[in-house]
């Protein structure tokens, strides 16, 4: 059995003027959104998505791309001209007042860009206040509400009355109030872009911290690619009412829809969003049982300095050139002995602001590895490079490493057995 | 040559009010015995009691309203009054002034409520309000001594009509300017109109609203005492006797009496406009002694 999606917005339309559903119509008849304008304005024009339990689903667009009018109409803030929500399963679009009201307590909380607190409550009714909207006795939801603002760090402040806390301080009341309404949607209208960069950084952390722990689904509207790419699971980019891409960060950054979402991520802080995963490439891999020989034969066909070696697909270390040489000289046969086990491995969902540390640090190319420790891939520092530099990494390692060392210590293996006391000393 | 194109309207409105004292002669009978016993009730409770406890009374509300600087004016005021014997004039004005607030703040509330949330309503009282404000005060007379005969009715209604509108106003005024995420917020959440009404839109309108009666107090005791005309009672009396005999010395009497009750109405409204805040700060503070707050207390203290 399949979970039913939180949301569903199905061909949603919103026209604001004279004659909206004429408006739609023409919309829907292929006319453009500047042709249409004698009728009305169009917000949004032919919408739809999906938003699945858990996700953090971004919608991102400049002002007047009609993000904001969107989030309304997902809890009925405004009903829209043409299409259908549905709310867990409920049809939001259809319902009375009184009906709306209940989907709202139930299903729905808000944050909102400017806080929107009530100004003449402290800090703890204000939390409260979904609560006691949903009928919640006094004692219970204060109690409740005094719990959130301990999570979002507020459990000293919560007899302040909010406008005797900083900007940040308020809206973390505005997402304590959202919290404790205890609905599993959460939605988001700009909540972070009223705030200065420092604490919005420390926000969208929280945020994904708490999103984590409580497991709550949220739509989340901004006009920051870099917040959509660090926050959004999914991301639907709107331009001009319309929904121009809707896919995950890396997707959008890897794979632009068309030249405007291209445009936009241009400037996206890349290493924040894209993962180990999105830019490997193939490993070179040799199995144990092929032995020295083997790792040496593949060393020399793919001119490379390194090799990984595995044991049933999983990663057992890494062997340089250097150490098959003097395998090769000493005579041993076994590649286990010589491979280094204790190689810097990354996971495939681990972002690039990591794995740029690990590549400083680590001589070789990081392994990318599965949970259970099998080889998916590689990241060569030049493909970290191309990804974060955003050049299409079409690269080979191999055609920028300048292996003369190595292909001299090569034919010298070849050559000879007591040559290789040169190739020892050979700068590597 | 004018006289050709004259429109009788001053007849028309005549004989609409000739119909109206007809139809509706029960309707403001009753209106007429309401408010007659309002009146009464007010007069006897500032009459009754020997002056010094009335002044003692307003003088604790002053000191409530704002601190012991109002308390002490409100009590010299006073007193004055007591000493140019004006002081049943005064109390008589100060009923049917307090009287008309009452009516018109019980219109005036729920109206501007209403036109803050319907534009049509909206742009129906507007017109209305604009005619009331500014017709020249004496002509509410005029139809109030036909439908209430003379006395203190035809002048209570005729200060109500022309004390309503900025309460109205300013109430409309007052909600529309509530923050609309605020408002938003209460919808997203789930909350009913009512709720939304009296958690959110009422408070925040309330320093707007708290204005507009202030005005109303106001324009009220200035029409109080043209109400003197058709036999009001009070120092309106006494300052259309001095009028009408060029009294200067009664007529100076009278008037400085309207000037201090006016003066202590004001301070006082708009001293619990900014007292009610000034408790809930002190409040906040005894809860939780944060830094701005304990100030606020300190600079009171």
């Amino acid at each position: 059995m399949t979970i039913p999606p939180a949301i569903e917005a199905k061909n949603l339309f919103k026209v604001f003027g004279r004659n909206p559903r004429d408006a739609v119509r023409r919309l829907k008849a292929g006319e453009t959104r500047a042709q249409v304008r004698d009728a009305g304005t169009a917000a949004v024009i032919d919408a739809s998505f999906t938003v699945q339990p858990g996700e953090i689903f971004v919608i991102m667009g400049l002002s007047g791309s009609g993000k904001s009018t969107i989030i309304r109409m997902l809890n009925g803030l405004l009903a829209p001209t043409d299409g259908e929500v549905l709310v867990q399963g409920a049809d939001v679009t259809t319902a009375n007042p009184a009906e709306l009201r209940r989907i709202r307590r139930r299903s729905l909380s808000m944050v909102f860009q400017h806080f929107a607190l009530l100004p003449h409550r402290s800090v703890l009714d204000n939390a409260a206040y979904a609560l006691e909207i949903q009928g919640v006795g006094r004692a219970e939801r204060r109690e409740r509400a005094r719990e959130i603002l301990g999570k979002v760090g507020l459990g000293d402040r919560v007899d302040a009355m909010p406008q005797e806390l900083s900007g940040g301080m308020q809206q973390r009341v505005g997402l304590a109030r959202a919290l404790t309404a205890g609905t599993d949607i959460l939605l988001m209208d700009e909540a972070f872009s009223a705030l200065d960069p420092l604490i919005r950084r420390e926000m969208q952390e929280q945020l994904v911290e708490l999103q984590q722990e409580l497991g709550r689904t949220i739509v989340f509207i901004t006009h920051d690619l870099n917040e959509a790419m660090f926050l959004g699971d999914r991301i639907a980019v709107m331009r001009d009412g319309r929904i121009v891409q809707n896919g995950t960060p890396e997707e959008i950054l890897t794979d632009p829809a068309n030249d405007y979402v291209a445009q936009f991520v241009q400037d996206v802080d890349r290493a924040r969003v894209l993962s180990a995963g999105a830019v490997m490439e193939r490993p070179l891999a040799v199995p144990v049982s092929a032995g020295i020989r083997g790792a040496l034969r593949v060393l020399r066909e793919e001119q490379v300095n390194e090799v990984f070696v595995v044991e049933n697909r999983k990663l057992v270390g890494v062997v340089t050139d250097r150490a098959v040489i003097r395998a090769v000289k000493s005579g041993t046969h076994d590649l286990r002995a010589i491979a280094d086990p204790s190689v810097r491995r990354v996971a495939a969902d681990d972002l690039l602001t990591d794995v740029v540390e690990h590549a400083v640090e680590s001589p070789v190319s990081l392994p990318v590895v599965d949970g259970d420790g099998r080889l998916i891939g590689v990241v060569p520092r030049i493909t970290l490079l191309a990804a974060l530099g955003n050049v299409p990494a079409t690269t080979q390692p191999i055609s920028i490493v300048p292996a003369t060392a190595f292909e001299l210590a090569e034919e010298l293996t070849e050559l000879a057995p007591n040559a290789l006391a040169a190739a020892e000393g050979s700068p590597l | 040559m004018t006289g050709m194109f004259r429109i009788p309207l001053g007849d028309w409105v005549q004989s609409i009010i000739n119909w109206v004292i007809v139809t509706l002669g029960g309707f403001f009978d009753g209106v007429s015995t309401i408010f007659t016993g309002l009146y009464d009730a007010a007069e006897w409770l500032f009459t009754t009691p020997p002056f010094w406890a009335v002044i003692l009374v307003v003088a604790v509300v002053a000191w409530l309203a704002k601190g012991v600087r109002l308390a002490v004016g409100t009590i010299v005021g006073l007193m004055l009054i007591v000493a140019v014997d004006q002081w049943e004039n005064a109390m008589q004005t100060l009923a049917l002034t307090l009287v008309a607030v009452l009516i018109a703040v019980v219109i005036a509330l729920p109206l501007g409520i209403w036109a803050a949330r319907s534009h049509a309503v909206s742009r129906i009282v507007r017109p209305v309000l604009d005619f009331l404000q500014t017709m020249p005060a004496f002509v509410y007379l005029i139809p109030a001594i036909f439908l209430f005969g003379i006395g203190v009715v035809p002048g209570m209604v005729a200060t109500i009509l022309f004390a309503v509108a900025p309460g109205v106003r300013l109430t409309e005024l007052g909600i529309r300017g509530v923050d609309t995420e605020v408002v938003e917020a209460g919808n997203a959440f789930g909350a009913t109109p009512g709720r939304i009404l009296r958690q959110i839109q009422l408070p925040l309108a309330m320093p707007s609203i708290m204005a507009g009666i202030n005005q109303i107090i106001m324009l009220a005791l200035s029409m109080a005492v043209i109400a003197s005309m058709v036999g009001a009672p009070g120092l309106g009396k006494d300052i259309i006797q001095a009028l009408s005999r060029t009294d200067i010395s009664l007529g100076f009497e009278a008037g400085l009496a309207v000037v201090i009750i006016a003066m202590i109405l004001d301070r006082v409204t708009s001293g619990f406009g900014g007292a009610r805040r000034l408790r809930r700060r002190t409040r906040t503070a005894a809860l939780a002694p944060t830094p701005t707050a304990a100030a606020s207390v300190a600079a009171n203290a």
